[in-house]
């Protein structure tokens, strides 16, 4: 009887591959974190402790600009909790019944101008911006640091000369890391997670814009306790510490 | 067959059709597909002008290391188009390895340009016309050349009034391959050339950007492109197919 072993291997294969992706580390739940691009790192770092704390839960981050996340749960993506960059995002998915509660801000961030290390360009503020023989970048307007950096270039009075709109903040930021761009506006957290790579120039005070980030537990996810106690991590003194280490403000 | 058919009929249902005249006369679409036409034809036309003489070294031609040449050839048709991209830029970006050299001599750059999203454009979709072209030329019947040798025709001759007319429906078919792949070209243009109504946003990348707050536009825009794509396969003819 030849055929049934020369199916029955292949079939148990499967079925210890996919055994062990059911059940990767015991009986642990998964959590479902849709986050901004620009909460990289500090999220990271939050998933885990999260992890350390509440060992029953599984984190998984999905890091995007806010505005795809925001098509992704619209669309019925079944994320358990939305941390996205500006209220705008989060407005329209409470509009469309998505969320449990109210949303709550759990930290703050400035913009920043990024250059290469060693400024190349020597750029010293948003007026270089209007250079047209400097390769400048900035996020498309549809994302949200998008849209702020498109803000400050107002408030500072600049018709600036964009060579490229980048999909979310990080792709921004490597392309300046690796010397093709010559600057761009990014989060100053983001030139803080970037190390030496890349050097930022401060944007006064009265120009810069502040970006909000509200946080809140999904009515589409799988796992609605996980959802809140994660919520309630972050807004915990403790979570709000681990975001201060990242350059982040407190709201 | 519902593999292909179904994403099309989602396409088609999601389409706001009252105002698709609306969405589609907008500047920033009819920029994107000016750039996705103008760049997928150049594309086109340098595959064809390469990748002949290069097809024809693969299928006719006998020196070491052809069939690495050819694995060389054919890895923009399995490397992510994103990876792709990101090579492009290192090799010929700004800090890149030729690129860096050729900026400080003369100024000229190919990221964030209309050259840049060519040469993305060749670079991922020339595979297409090199394995049809090398196909073609492998399944020719060497008699006809022969033929043609012995009637007294010159090497040249034989090229042009022989070999070339015999492959021309695989070149044919192979150029439209190429367009297609080219037009829908998304992770390198966008990596390598980066995104800019007007010089780099083509269709892909302006579906992309619409997504995020423009549904609609994405959908309209997704609904030309199938459009545009499905009439010129469908006018390549059955008699071409068969040349693939």
């Amino acid at each position: 009887m030849a055929r049934p072993r020369r199916i029955a291997i292949p079939v148990a294969l499967i079925a210890m591959v996919t055994g062990c992706s059911v059940n990767p580390s015991g009986h642990r739940e998964e959590l479902l974190v849709f986050a901004a691009a620009s909460l990289r790192d500090a999220i990271g770092q939050i998933d885990e402790i999260f992890e350390v704390e509440y060992p029953e839960f599984d984190v998984l981050v999905n890091l995007a600009s806010s505005s795809s996340l925001r098509e992704q749960i619209l669309e019925g993506a079944p994320a358990d909790v939305f941390a996205s960059a500006n209220t705008a995002n989060m407005d329209q998915v409470m509009e469309a019944g998505g969320v449990v509660g109210v949303p709550t801000i759990f930290v703050r961030n400035l913009l920043q101008v990024a250059v290469p290390a060693g400024n190349p360009a020597g750029i010293t503020g948003l007026a270089d911006f209007a250079n047209p023989n400097l390769l400048i970048g900035l996020c498309a307007e549809e994302v949200p640091c998008g849209s702020f950096g498109r803000q400050a270039l107002a408030n500072a009075a600049v018709s600036a000369s964009i060579d490229t709109n980048e999909p979310d903040v990080r792709a921004l930021l490597t392309k300046i890391e690796a010397g093709e761009l010559d600057g761009g506006i990014v989060y100053v957290t983001d030139v803080l997670a970037a190390g030496g790579g890349v050097e930022g120039i401060d944007i006064p005070e009265d120009l810069n814009v502040v970006a909000e980030y509200p946080i809140v537990a999904l009515r589409g996810g799988t796992n609605p306790e996980a959802a809140a106690a994660f919520v309630a991590f972050v807004i915990s003194a403790p979570g709000k510490a681990v975001f201060a280490d990242f350059g982040f403000q407190s709201p | 067959m519902a593999l292909f058919v179904v994403p099309l009929l989602g396409l088609v249902a999601r389409t706001p059709w009252n105002r698709v005249g609306e969405l589609l006369t907008s500047p920033v679409v009819g920029d994107a597909l000016r750039l996705s036409l103008t760049t997928s034809l150049a594309a086109s036309a340098i595959a064809a002008v390469l990748g002949v003489p290069l097809a024809w070294l693969l299928a006719r031609a006998e020196f070491p290391g052809r069939s690495i040449i050819r694995g060389l050839v054919t890895l923009p048709l399995v490397l992510p188009p994103v990876v792709g991209g990101a090579a492009l830029l290192f090799a010929l970006g700004r800090r890149g390895l030729l690129g860096e050299p050729i900026y400080e001599a003369s100024g000229f750059l190919l990221p964030f340009s209309l050259w840049g999203v060519v040469v993305a454009n060749t670079f991922v979709a020339m595979p297409f016309l090199v394995i049809t072209v090398e196909g073609a030329l492998r399944n020719l019947d060497p008699r006809y050349e022969g033929a043609a040798a012995t009637l007294g025709a010159g090497r040249w001759t034989v090229l042009r009034r022989v070999t070339l007319p015999l492959i021309a429906p695989s070149l044919a078919a192979g150029m439209v391959l190429t367009w297609a792949r080219a037009f829908g070209e998304f992770g390198a243009t966008i990596t390598f050339a980066g995104n800019l109504q007007g010089r780099t946003q083509t269709l892909p990348l302006a579906v992309f950007v619409a997504l995020e707050n423009n549904r609609d536009a994405a959908v309209a825009i997704s609904l030309m492109m199938v459009v545009i794509a499905l009439s010129v396969l469908v006018l390549l003819r059955d008699r071409w197919w068969k040349a693939l």
